[in-house]
């Protein structure tokens, strides 16, 4: 057990650091709220300057393009791209989710088109999983893909689809079998964004941004050689994409709460605590030491088996609430003149769009409703409630 | 960055908690045999030169079998004591608590007691010991009366580091206090049935053991740090082992909670070793510090003195 960086660690992350330090330009540093992180030209510029340096991809394999280092570089990259407040590479979900279910499932042919693509961000995706009657219980799916000679004809709705008003492609679930019951019948296939009878129409949220999106399939035709897996057996894979979703995530939350954690400290001087305010505080900072010694924690077993281990799974329930609690924590220092908007609000407005943001946390990626009830039965074993 | 146990650290793991389920009563000088007390003793006093990250795993499973040894008090004086004092609980032939405050821990079973005076902790020689009984049998307080100083022990600018290393063996025992709570309660409600079905299976009852087993996995998260902070004399050990003691002794005085709801009334009987866990965990609670005095000395660190 050692809590330090190794030799060949500390480079690494010395390495990235003073990368972000000499090529993130400064009008991309800081925190732009909801879609202008995601969708404007510069990011693409940025994420292509991100894969040329090779950081993307860097626990990849290397016949897929990646640097084929151990998760732990990944997890070290992650702290220092919150740590610098760059935005992410635009391709979170194909390098977080679409990619390493490619790479499980694909074929070779699959594999040699879509992997250099993504992590070069030429090319972005999106998820459409959801649907306005399968939420929390996915195996709900009802979006048809009916086959008709070599494609797939596909009508249905998905929602909170991120990036998708951006995205080339879709990995999408779709129910094959109209006679399918819950978790049969269903066929997972990479859908063209560009398609036609493909629309996308974002949905303005709390923050009064538009991160996400609804996709309408209105006769949209798939080639059935984008099937990913086997028709019909949509379900192993979509679950090779949930179990990515966890991953080394955890890193990259634990870091973006440390940040939280310097700008709340740096208000709390600014503005002073109370000593209620002061005990709060104390114990969100001990939140985070907690969340980060756990995201290293939950490496050990990712790093032996290649999944990760049981700590990981605790990681964005807790996160999310400590979020939660640390951005109304801010507006609980800054008083009334909190929810005043820009420019009139204080810190550009920051944490009043932080607290709204914050509030789906505990809906996005698993609420927590969802997490609680996948501890209770896949890490403490409990029988299963339904 | 590498928090994977050693292949010791797990059969140290593996040996305490067979021995502690076999042996309920263990004596100071049984622990001896088996090179616990000495295990961060120096090998040329009779110890096994051990870090403090293999003791840790002892206290954790000392906390889990609610070990009634005055191991806590002595591990957290042991670095500090004379030579020849260190050898001598190695051996098992002598055992330490440290009389700081009014109420002294482990009165019952420790074979000395030190005792600050002016700026040297002193042994205490010739003082008359009262036991009085605590809601935790197996960790009693008691009041010294009388005596006198004997020999110097140790200069008492180490007290705060002492204070430090008392703070992570309390967070690691409360960590497997509670851990073993936690254990038992899933335990009864995969088992229990009432309208039909085990009563693990309702949501009601299976969320607050998730939240139990979340908040002692961050606990058990800080109190490793702590321990390492400890083990290698970090700059952040303090402000780590004053982390790990607040958030470890509420979250298992909350799991022991938790655990005895979802076990019903048995939970709340005298006969289910429940209560005992529960008491332990209240006991940590309120040792050295309450966990919002804790806290309060992390802010300060954060807020008045700009650190960490």
């Amino acid at each position: 057990m050692d809590f330090r960086d190794t030799a060949e660690e500390a480079r690494f992350r010395e390495e990235v650091r003073a990368w972000f330090d000499e090529n993130l330009p400064e009008e991309l540093r800081g925190h732009r709220g909801g879609a202008a992180r995601f969708d404007g030209p510069e990011v693409r510029a940025w994420s292509r300057a991100l894969y040329d340096a090779g950081w993307s991809g860097i626990s990849w394999p290397s016949e897929y393009g990646g640097r084929g280092l151990s998760p732990r570089f990944q997890a070290i990259y992650l702290e220092e791209e919150a740590r610098a407040e760059a935005p992410p590479h635009i391709g979170v979900i194909g390098l977080g989710m679409a990619g390493p279910t490619i790479m499980a499932h694909g074929t070779d042919e699959q594999k040699a088109r879509y992997l250099q693509p993504l992590l070069a961000a030429d090319e972005i995706w999106c998820q459409g999983f959801s649907e306005p009657g399968a939420g929390s219980d996915l195996a709900g799916v009802r979006t048809s893909a009916r086959l008709d000679g070599d494609r797939f004809v596909l009508d249905g709705q998905k929602v909170w689809s991120s990036y998708a008003h951006i995205a080339d492609f879709c990995i999408l679930l779709t129910r094959s079998d109209p006679d399918s019951e819950r978790h049969e019948g269903l066929t997972y296939m990479v859908v063209d964004m560009h398609a036609p009878g493909v629309e996308v129409r974002p949905l303005t949220q709390i923050t009064g941004e538009a991160e996400f999106n609804e996709i309408f399939f209105a006769n949209a035709e798939v080639p059935v050689e984008n099937v990913l897996g086997e028709i019909g057996g949509g379900w192993r894979v979509a679950m090779t994409t949930l179990l990515h979703e966890r991953g080394t995530l955890g890193f990259a939350l634990v870091a973006r709460l440390e940040v939280q954690m310097r700008k709340l400290l740096a208000l709390a001087r600014d503005r002073g605590a109370s000593p209620t305010q002061r005990d709060a505080i104390a114990r969100e900072w001990i939140q985070l030491q907690a969340l980060r010694v756990t995201a290293y924690r939950s490496l050990v077993a990712l790093e032996r088996t290649g999944v990760p281990g049981p700590e990981g799974s605790i990681l964005k329930l807790q996160w999310s609430e400590a979020n939660q609690r640390v951005t109304a924590l801010a507006l609980d220092l800054l008083g009334p003149d909190a929810q005043l908007l820009p420019p009139n609000g204080p810190y550009g407005g920051y944490w009043a769009v932080q607290q709204l943001r914050s509030r789906g946390n505990t809906i996005e990626a698993g609420t927590s409703e969802i997490l609680r009830s996948i501890v209770a039965e896949r890490v403490l074993g409990l029988p299963r409630s339904r | 960055m590498d928090l994977a146990f050693t292949e010791l650290q797990d059969e140290l793991r593996a040996q305490a908690r067979g021995f502690l389920e076999s042996t309920p009563e263990p004596t100071f000088a049984a622990l001896a045999e088996l090179g616990w007390t000495g295990a961060g003793v120096a090998a040329e006093h009779g110890g096994a030169g051990l870090s403090f990250l293999e003791e840790a795993v002892i206290h954790e499973e000392a906390g889990r079998a609610l070990l009634h040894a005055p191991l806590w008090s002595t591990s957290a004086l042991l670095p500090f004591l004379p030579a020849e004092d260190q050898a001598a609980v190695a051996a098992g032939t002598s055992s330490w608590t440290l009389a700081l405050g009014p109420l002294v821990p482990d009165l019952d079973t420790a074979t000395n007691v030190a005792v600050p005076g002016g700026d040297t902790v002193w042994e205490l020689v010739g003082c008359e010991r009262e036991i009085l009984p605590t809601n935790d049998s197996t960790r009693p307080l008691g009041v010294v009366s009388g005596g006198e100083p004997g020999r110097e022990l140790f200069a008492s600018d180490a007290l705060p580091a002492l204070r430090t290393r008392s703070l992570a063996i309390l967070a690691l025992e409360a960590v497997g206090v509670g851990t073993r709570a936690l254990e038992l309660a899933v335990e009864y409600v995969k088992d229990r049935a009432q309208f039909g079905r085990p009563i693990g299976s309702y949501q009601a009852v299976s969320h607050p053991l998730a939240t139990a087993y979340t908040e002692l996995e961050l606990a058990r998260s800080l109190a490793w740090w702590a321990a390492w902070c400890v083990a290698e004399d970090d700059p952040q050990a303090a402000v780590a082992a004053a982390a790990a003691g607040a958030e470890a002794a509420d979250a298992a005085v909350a799991a022991c909670e938790r655990a005895i709801q979802a076990h019903g009334g048995i939970g709340f009987t005298w006969e289910h070793v429940l209560h005992r866990l529960y008491k332990r965990a209240l006991g940590i609670q309120s040792w050295e510090a309450p966990s919002a005095q804790l806290r309060a000395e992390v802010a300060s660190e954060l807020l008045d003195r700009g650190g960490t």
